[in-house]
């Protein structure tokens, strides 16, 4: 057996996925529903909406997404204070300047991510990001340090506070504590839940709820991965990029591409294969005499099969992950979901994934492939 | 010397699982050891239940009668609700000072009683450290990303005379996950897994493709393959830790206790420790992320 292509025999919760109907996610899923449908037609008569929060790294994405139909836009500064610390990506205040006014003036709202951990010595750097969005009529702060957070609400106790994925909480008890703490008006929630557990949570919490719909997959909890700093030295949490550009190398041998992090091997690559950038995650590993995607393969998350469901269970928005990505991939993947939420706000009972919407967003996925991830048991 | 003398010893929670003759082998032998704080709990899964709630209570109670100082830790992961319901009756038990491993656990026990603040916990800051001492932190087990330089820095800030504890011998926990990788790697779901991680007492190795120890899998936990050693911390930095910590690993953990006793009394030097135990770290030693560096470079 070609040890490359073993996958750890199971069948990935893509295919499975692209496989179940909705009747049967909701068997696998939820064993009961949680507000019966007539409600959610009750909530949509009183104009509640599931909010479309789409990503933008610079001005074109940031207006594709408006163009597209995103609710809301979520931006950071051109440093460490967010988790996109990409080289030649993010605003200048000019730009969040041109951004915001051209989101306002089409009734879009614009949140600034600050959700990094600053570290001893440089906590003023958090506070400056904090008081310019403030300052430039930012709608929401992202934020995910304590410190930031008791900062923020202390001198900007009007602003509208958000509680990052990168704060790591998974319970209401924890969101309680940021509710109660620092007033925060909305919690993102990590990537580890099932649909059943994101519902007890969204019935819980003081706060509305933000969940993943779409993107890159971190399958690690949010805030406590690691995986990047112990290789590189620099990680999400305080520097802000997962595996940075800067430590990736690219080798040919005769027959394969090795990827490595710091020279760390992280995938060979045959040259019929896709190559895919190489995060720790993604890559392929010796395990028990197999080698594999031992913790992932690459693929992106996709909530299209259930977001009915997310709609039934209350959750208040959908964030789509990408400020990395281009201009056009923003304006696509927006445009999707802008069509499949207002199909399913319009009739919930009906709602099934057409299969145009699915083909898009599986040419814009990492590997071409989509999974639920930890909303499905099967994944975990 | 005042310092290393001062300089207590602790036994992290058990991050493996292990069948229940172990586990009471490991707290039997540990009540004679030199550790002066032990900390009980199940941190990683909920379904690892070789121990009950009630046998962690009562070795917490024996541990205590034996002089030990025990504290109760919570899962760094929480999920179900059940987890939480679990949570809180720990931190309910009106007895024993509780580690809170995430937030959760912080809000139930935030003004009302005392707690240690686990190293899961993104406390990188002095602002955010002072937050949670002016809410009942009263000792801080240090993120495993942290510096020396910064924990230098965040102790010269805070007044409070709260206790810091350092993981000073154990693999690195680097990331928890929603997926068990100990199933995913005998090609079940975290649903099937029958406990199958009880078959792995050190964690399941994962190499690279050219055959490197990389990482350790533990379920939903992913490990360092290297064991991190701060030994030094306990001869040349005295001060700055209040606490060092030993995670309990299959074999040695009595030997390296014994070690880390004697180098606290001086009797042996942090080089000559760390070369005895070096057999007792099977993929190596690593020391960078108290240097600032990368987590997995050693300066030896």
């Amino acid at each position: 057996m070609n040890s490359a292509q073993s996958h750890f025999g199971r069948p990935s919760s893509i295919s499975s996925a692209a496989r179940l109907t909705r009747g049967d996610l909701w068997k696998v899923c939820i064993a009961k529903p949680f507000k019966s449908l007539e409600n959610s037609r009750l909530r949509l008569n009183t104009g509640l909406k599931m909010e479309l929060v789409c990503p933008a790294g610079n001005l074109q994405s940031l207006k594709a997404a408006v163009d597209a139909g995103a609710n809301s836009v979520y931006i950071g500064f051109r440093d460490e204070t967010n988790a996109r610390h990409f080289p030649g990506l993010n605003f200048n205040d000019r730009q969040i300047a041109e951004g915001m006014d051209y989101a306002h003036a089409r009734g879009v709202r614009v949140f600034i991510a600050i959700n990094t951990y600053p570290q001893p010595g440089n906590l003023k750097k958090w506070q400056n990001a904090v008081d310019t969005a403030a300052n430039i009529g930012a709608d929401a702060l992202i934020l995910a340090d304590i410190g930031v957070m008791d900062y923020a609400a202390e001198t900007w106790p009007n602003l509208n506070l958000h509680l990052s994925v990168q704060s790591s909480a998974t319970s209401q008890d924890a969101i309680d504590f940021y509710a109660q703490q620092f007033g925060i008006k909305r919690a993102v929630l990590p990537r580890v839940l099932s649909v059943r557990q994101v519902a007890a949570i969204a019935q819980k919490s003081p706060v509305p709820i933000e969940t993943f719909g779409f993107g890159s997959l971190c399958v690690m909890v949010e805030g406590r991965c690691y995986l990047s700093s112990y290789v590189t030295g620099q990680g999400p949490n305080m520097y802000g990029a997962c595996s940075p550009a800067k430590f990736v190398r690219w080798s040919e041998t005769s027959d394969s591409t090795e990827t490595r992090l710091n020279d760390i091997l992280i995938d060979r690559i045959a040259d019929d294969e896709k190559a895919g950038y190489p995060t720790i995650c993604k890559g392929r590993y010796c395990v028990n005499g197999d080698v594999g995607y031992a913790i992932e393969e690459p693929t992106s998350l996709n909530t299209l099969p259930i977001l009915a469901d997310l709609v039934e269970i209350g959750v208040a928005a959908i964030k789509i992950e990408g400020r990395q990505r281009s201009p056009a991939y923003v304006g696509r993947v927006t445009a999707v979901f802008r069509e499949a939420i207002d199909k399913c706000l319009a009739e919930p009972g009906a709602y099934r994934p057409e299969q145009k919407w699915l083909a898009t967003l599986a040419s814009l996925s990492e590997g071409s492939q989509t999974t639920l991830g930890a909303y499905s048991r099967c994944w975990q | 010397m005042d310092g290393v003398a001062r300089t207590r010893l602790s036994l992290g929670p058990l991050q493996f699982h292990w069948p229940k003759e172990d586990m009471q082998r490991l707290y039997r032998d540990i009540a004679d050891s030199p550790v002066d704080i032990v900390y009980l709990g199940e941190t990683v899964c909920s379904k690892r239940r070789e121990f009950r709630h009630q046998d962690w209570i009562d070795t917490a109670e024996r541990l205590a009668t034996e002089g030990k100082n025990v504290v109760l830790s919570t899962f760094s992961l929480v999920e179900a609700q059940s987890e939480l319901g679990y949570i809180r009756r720990l931190c309910e038990n009106g007895e024993f000072l509780i580690e809170a491993n995430d937030m959760s656990a912080v809000q139930m026990l935030a003004g009302k009683v005392p707690f240690v603040g686990g190293p899961t916990l993104n406390i990188l800051n002095q602002r955010t450290l002072q937050k949670l001492v002016d809410l009942g932190l009263q000792r801080w087990v240090v993120p495993v990303e942290m510096s020396r330089t910064m924990l230098a820095e965040i102790r010269a800030d805070i007044s409070a005379p709260i206790e810091y504890e350092l993981l000073t011998w154990g693999r690195l926990p680097l990331a928890y996950s929603a997926r068990c990788y100990t199933a995913r790697a005998h090609n079940i779901s975290k649903d099937e897994c029958a406990n199958c991680c009880i078959d792995y007492p050190d964690g399941l190795a994962l190499q690279t493709r050219d055959d490197e120890n990389f990482l350790v899998i533990n379920g939903i936990q992913t490990m360092s393959a290297r064991t991190s050693c701060l030994l030094s911390e306990l001869h040349d930095d005295a001060g700055i830790v209040d606490i060092l910590r030993i995670s309990p690993q299959p074999g040695g953990t009595d030997l390296i206790i014994a070690h880390m006793d004697a180098l606290r009394r001086g009797e042996i030097d942090s080089d000559t420790a760390a070369k005895y135990l070096e057999v007792y770290a099977p993929s190596g030693l690593c020391d960078g992320y108290w240097r600032g560096e990368a987590g997995m470079t050693n300066v030896r």
